[in-house]
């Protein structure tokens, strides 16, 4: 089951950025690629805890900015040699606003996927 | 019995569905026309070609008086209708009413015209009929300047034709590159140059704040202060649905006037189609799904069923000579993959978006031929998995791979390779083609890459390329997997082919990526900011996020602040300061550094902002602890206070940090000055290190005392503190002007030599001078405090979550 909240304007974060919401489960970092594409993943990289919000992002990659894991936005899987996921959250745009999906706040080790 | 069809509107869609519902239904309706325009339907997509002079007003009638006689049809052009009685069911215009039993709606759109200052002068012109296009070639006929604000589909096309008819024409347009929602960045940038090219000038980033004129137009002027002349100012910044008529009346309107499946409104004798309907929350600004609609229209009409479905669009541009194509859907989605193919020699790019074994969207800029093949593809869900190697070359493929050599093979003969000695790419290719076939040769030949050997890449890449397999390269290390070339090469090709934007140095120098990655993306960020201090604009995103934050982030995502003490200076009331921020923000640790200052460990980031500026209002700034630029100056008490001090050492590292701060720099630079050779302040293992002593000022560069330890290297003894300051900057900026991305000054030093730099900073007067001309343009852009920027009241809100759902319940 999915409930869809409002969390903010799709220019609320920039392009090729990241914004931090914070739920009870942690902070969930929302993404917004060079082409508006929004994802969201658990705000925290399984190495060492990074805040994967601060990486730079490119095409649909994020860069953890402690120690460069890279991690695929779509499915939160780190890429190359390191091996790691992070929980995948579901998000919608629409009219410019950006939903984020709270029944994944229930589970806590995937995010409800 | 036939019906009274009354219709508002004579555009592209309503003349399509008279056609529909006259040939399935002949005589089954009394219709009337009405229409805004004194005339009746024409292809309104070939105003383009009729503001340029390519077609004339009458090749461009789709419906002439014939028609409309041998139809039937009572026309009453010229004739808006004001109002629809639905109770009475009759439409009111200035002819008087006229009833229906059914009603069209075919209204279309407006153009949106921005409320700035003087958007009502004389002058302003919008581009949505031939009204419009008659004025603008009657504005052209005077000669003059125009200004086109918007950078889409329609300004483009309104520029080109203005350019054609002699006026010399400016587009703003508001986002970072043209046509950003059918194109991405490498395509907008390709595009903007072919438009540069024939003489139109692009300012993209531009919001305008006001027209300026007394009784008529007579400049734009933008919120970043510029300003263009204008004898004409076309407003192309989008459309709104024509929903008036339909709102007074009480139907449905959201954005759009509401239809159903069937082309029906809230009202069932009232329809509607084209641009002024929404359709499931959908609007329309191409005419290929108006036609759907006209269809379906039609069919409703005459009581039959049918449904619209939209359709998938393509969009191209009606510019003779800007190929481009785009299509399909961008939007985010699980799952997509890209395969990206760039021509830089012929100026083209492709890029596919794939997901799963389909393709979803292509943009295309240079060569389009494929782009119908594609848009079946995607229109069709075609399975490609088996295409997938060859795919983006189209559907007859076998066309080779990229050639690394391309970028090389474009460049202009004029364009200078070796920097030292004013060398050209074209006297390098005659001196291998004369015999010069090794690397030595050529250096012996014509100089090239014969001082500081930065250029060598490219001077063999050179040879490889007159030579062809007659020359074994040997291979280089590439600035990363998204590209072939060294950052050396990369470097000089940003300043010879003149490259001012990322995706115009992805594009030129055949990246392989859409976007590049973390380790690319700030190098190229950098380079560009460096060689184009005033016309780059820094890219925040491109920022590894210390620098992005202008704080160091910590192991558990806090961050430390490290303000300025320019040469370790301080003061009772700025140590105050620094005492109550580490208390209101309950910070920590604060801790003395190693480079002479105060750091507070231990911040959180939606804090960040706020302590800023506390810090800001005791005239505290960044200590820039967090860059690739200038760090520290360390400084020991000198002669002010010390018995032996030769010179006044703090004085001098105020002075130098005064000067050198903000700017960037390849790698972290620190200084030092000691007030004599006892050196108290550690200056000969720092970047820059000055001793004083009696006779004046010896300066040392390239030491370190990090991973490696190195003592600095002698580069000259001053006599003065003036010219100790100069060739000081003169120093940090060759470093900045050459030096690899993330080389501090010791290693680079190692590859292009002491002396080399030497020759430069101390033995040529010229150019140090202009060496430290170069480093103050760079400084009068970057001398400045960020923390006060985003501390601004406006800014502080970024810094913090988007949202706070930790109260909210889990859903069930
Ligand atoms: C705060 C400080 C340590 C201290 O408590 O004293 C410090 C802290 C860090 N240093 Fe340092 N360095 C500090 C003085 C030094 C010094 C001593 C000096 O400047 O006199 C050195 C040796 C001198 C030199 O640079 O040659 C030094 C050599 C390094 C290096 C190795 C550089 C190299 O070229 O080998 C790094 C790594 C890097 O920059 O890539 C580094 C990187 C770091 C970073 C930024 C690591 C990071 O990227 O997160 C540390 C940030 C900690 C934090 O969370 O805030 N730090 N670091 C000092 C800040 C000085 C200041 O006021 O700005
Ligand atoms: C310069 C230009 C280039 C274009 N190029 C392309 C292209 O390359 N490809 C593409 O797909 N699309 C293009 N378009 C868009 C395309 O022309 C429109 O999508 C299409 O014309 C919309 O058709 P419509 O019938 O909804 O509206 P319109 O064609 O605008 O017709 C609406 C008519 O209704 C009349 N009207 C409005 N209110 C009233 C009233 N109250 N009473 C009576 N009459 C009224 C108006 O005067 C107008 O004549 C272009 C548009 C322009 C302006
Ligand atoms: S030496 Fe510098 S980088 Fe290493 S732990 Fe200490 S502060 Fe961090
Ligand atoms: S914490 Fe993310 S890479 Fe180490």
């Amino acid at each position: 089951m999915s409930r869809f909240i409002d969390i903010g304007a799709l220019e609320d974060i920039p392009r090729q950025g990241a914004r931090v919401v914070k739920t009870p489960q942690g902070c969930v970092a929302v993404f917004r690629t060079m082409e508006d594409r929004v994802f969201a993943l658990t705000d925290r990289c399984p190495h060492k805890g990074g805040p994967l919000s601060e990486g730079i992002v490119h095409g649909d990659r994020v860069t953890c900015p402690l120690h460069n894991w890279v991690f695929d936005l779509n499915t939160g899987v780190a890429q190359g040699a390191d091996e790691g996921a992070v929980p995948v959250w579901h998000v919608r745009v629409e009219g410019g606003r950006i939903f984020l999906d709270t029944a994944c706040m229930k589970s806590t080790a995937w995010g409800g996927r | 019995m036939t019906q009274k069809l009354v219709v508002i509107g004579a555009g592209m869609a309503s003349g399509r569905a008279l056609e529909h519902i006259l040939e399935t239904a002949p005589g089954a309706f009394d219709i009337t026309l009405f229409n805004g325009e004194p005339r009746g339907n024409y292809n309104r997509l070939m105003l383009s070609p009729v503001l340029s002079g390519e077609k004339s007003y009458e090749q461009i009638v789709t419906h002439d008086e014939a028609w409309y006689q041998a139809a039937g049809i009572h026309t009453r052009f010229g004739e808006a209708v004001v109002k629809i009685d639905r109770n009475r069911k009759v439409v009111v215009s200035a002819g008087g009413e006229t009833a229906y039993d059914k009603l069209v709606v075919a209204t279309g759109s407006a153009p949106f015209i921005i409320p700035v200052p003087g958007h009502k002068l004389p002058g302003v012109i919008t581009f949505r009929d031939l009204d419009d296009t008659n004025a603008m070639i009657a504005a052209a006929g005077q000669g003059g300047s125009a200004v086109v604000i918007g950078g889409g589909l329609l300004g483009l096309e309104a520029a080109a034709g203005l350019r054609i008819l002699g006026m010399e024409v400016t587009v703003i347009h508001l986002m970072g590159h043209l046509m950003e929602r059918q194109l991405d960045p490498a395509a907008g940038y390709l595009l903007q140059k072919d438009l540069e090219r024939r003489g139109i000038k692009v300012h993209c980033k531009g919001a305008t704040k006001a027209i300026l004129g007394d009784v008529k137009v007579e400049a734009v002027l933008l919120e970043d202060g510029t300003t263009y002349p204008a004898d004409i100012v076309v407003m192309a910044v989008g459309i709104r649905p024509e929903t008036r008529l339909a709102n007074d009346a009480g139907l449905e309107v959201n954005r759009g006037l509401i239809v159903d499946d069937a082309m029906v409104t809230s009202d069932p004798d009232i329809l509607a189609l084209g641009e002024c309907v929404e359709h499931d929350g959908q609007l329309f600004g191409l005419v290929a799904p108006l036609y759907d609609q006209a269809k379906v229209l039609a069919q409703t009409l005459i009581a039959q069923e049918a449904a619209f479905r939209p359709v998938q669009t393509a969009t191209k541009l009606k510019v003779t000579g800007c190929d481009l194509f785009s299509a399909g859907d961008f939007a985010e989605k699980d799952g997509r993959e890209d395969i990206v193919f760039r021509d830089p020699g012929r100026g083209i790019y492709k890029r596919l978006v794939l997901e799963g074994n389909r393709i979803v969207g292509a943009v295309m800029y240079g060569d389009t031929a494929d782009g119908t093949w594609f848009f079946n593809q995607i229109k069709d869900a075609a399975d490609i998995s088996d295409l997938r190697d060859t795919l983006i070359f189209g559907p007859t493929a076998g066309a080779g791979k990229a050639d690394p050599l391309a970028a090389i093979a474009a460049m202009p003969d004029s364009a200078e390779i070796c920097g030292c000695n004013g060398v050209c790419k074209g006297t390098i290719v005659q001196t291998i083609k004369g015999g010069a076939h090794s690397l030595d040769a050529v250096r012996g030949g014509c100089k090239a890459s014969a001082s500081c050997g930065t250029c060598t890449g490219l001077v063999e890449q050179l040879l490889a390329l007159t030579l062809g397999d007659e020359f074994a390269k040997p291979t280089v290390q590439p600035m990363c997997k998204c590209c072939d070339h060294t950052h050396e090469d990369v470097r000089r090709l940003i300043k010879s082919m003149a490259l001012k934007s990322i995706p115009a140095v992805m594009q030129e120098l055949g990246w392989k990526t859409v976007g590049g990655c973390h380790s690319c993306r700030p190098a190229l960020n950098f380079y560009l900011l460096a060689e184009w201090p005033l016309e780059y604009s820094d890219d925040r995103q491109s920022r590894f996020v210390n620098e992005r934050n202008h704080a160091n982030i910590q192991k558990d995502g806090t961050y430390s602040v490290v303000p300025r003490m320019w040469g370790g200076v301080t003061s009772a009331s700025e140590l105050r300061a620094i005492a109550d921020a580490a208390d209101k923000y309950n910070v920590p640790m604060v801790k003395v550094t190693g480079g002479q200052r105060i750091d507070l460990l231990g911040v959180r980031k939606e804090d960040l902002p706020h302590m800023w500026a506390d810090l800001n209002a005791a005239g505290l700034v960044s200590g820039h602890a967090y860059s690739k630029g200038l760090r520290t100056v360390k400084t020991c008490v000198g002669s002010e206070f010390c018995r032996f001090g030769t010179q006044d050492s703090t004085g001098l590292g105020i002075r130098l940090e005064k000067t050198l701060w903000g700017s960037w720099t390849p790698h972290k630079v620190k200084l030092g000055v000691s007030g004599c050779p006892r050196n108290c302040a550690e200056a000969t293992c720092k970047d820059v290190g000055v001793v004083c002593v009696d006779s004046g000022y010896q300066i040392g560069v390239g030491g370190a005392a990090g991973m490696d330890l190195k003592e600095t290297e002698p580069l000259t003894t001053a006599t003065t503190e003036d010219e100790a300051v100069e060739i000081t900057v003169a120093f940090v900026q060759l470093f900045r002007e050459n030096a690899k991305y993330l080389d501090r000054p010791y290693k680079w030093i190692a590859k292009v030599g002491l002396n080399w730099v030497r020759e430069r900073v101390v033995d040529d007067p010229d150019t140090r001078r202009a060496l430290v001309e170069r480093f103050e343009i760079s400084q009068s852009v970057y001398r400045k405090d960020p923390w006060a920027e985003h501390s601004r009241v406006t800014e502080r809100a970024k810094w913090a979550a988007m949202a706070d759902l930790s109260r909210v319940e889990a859903a069930e």
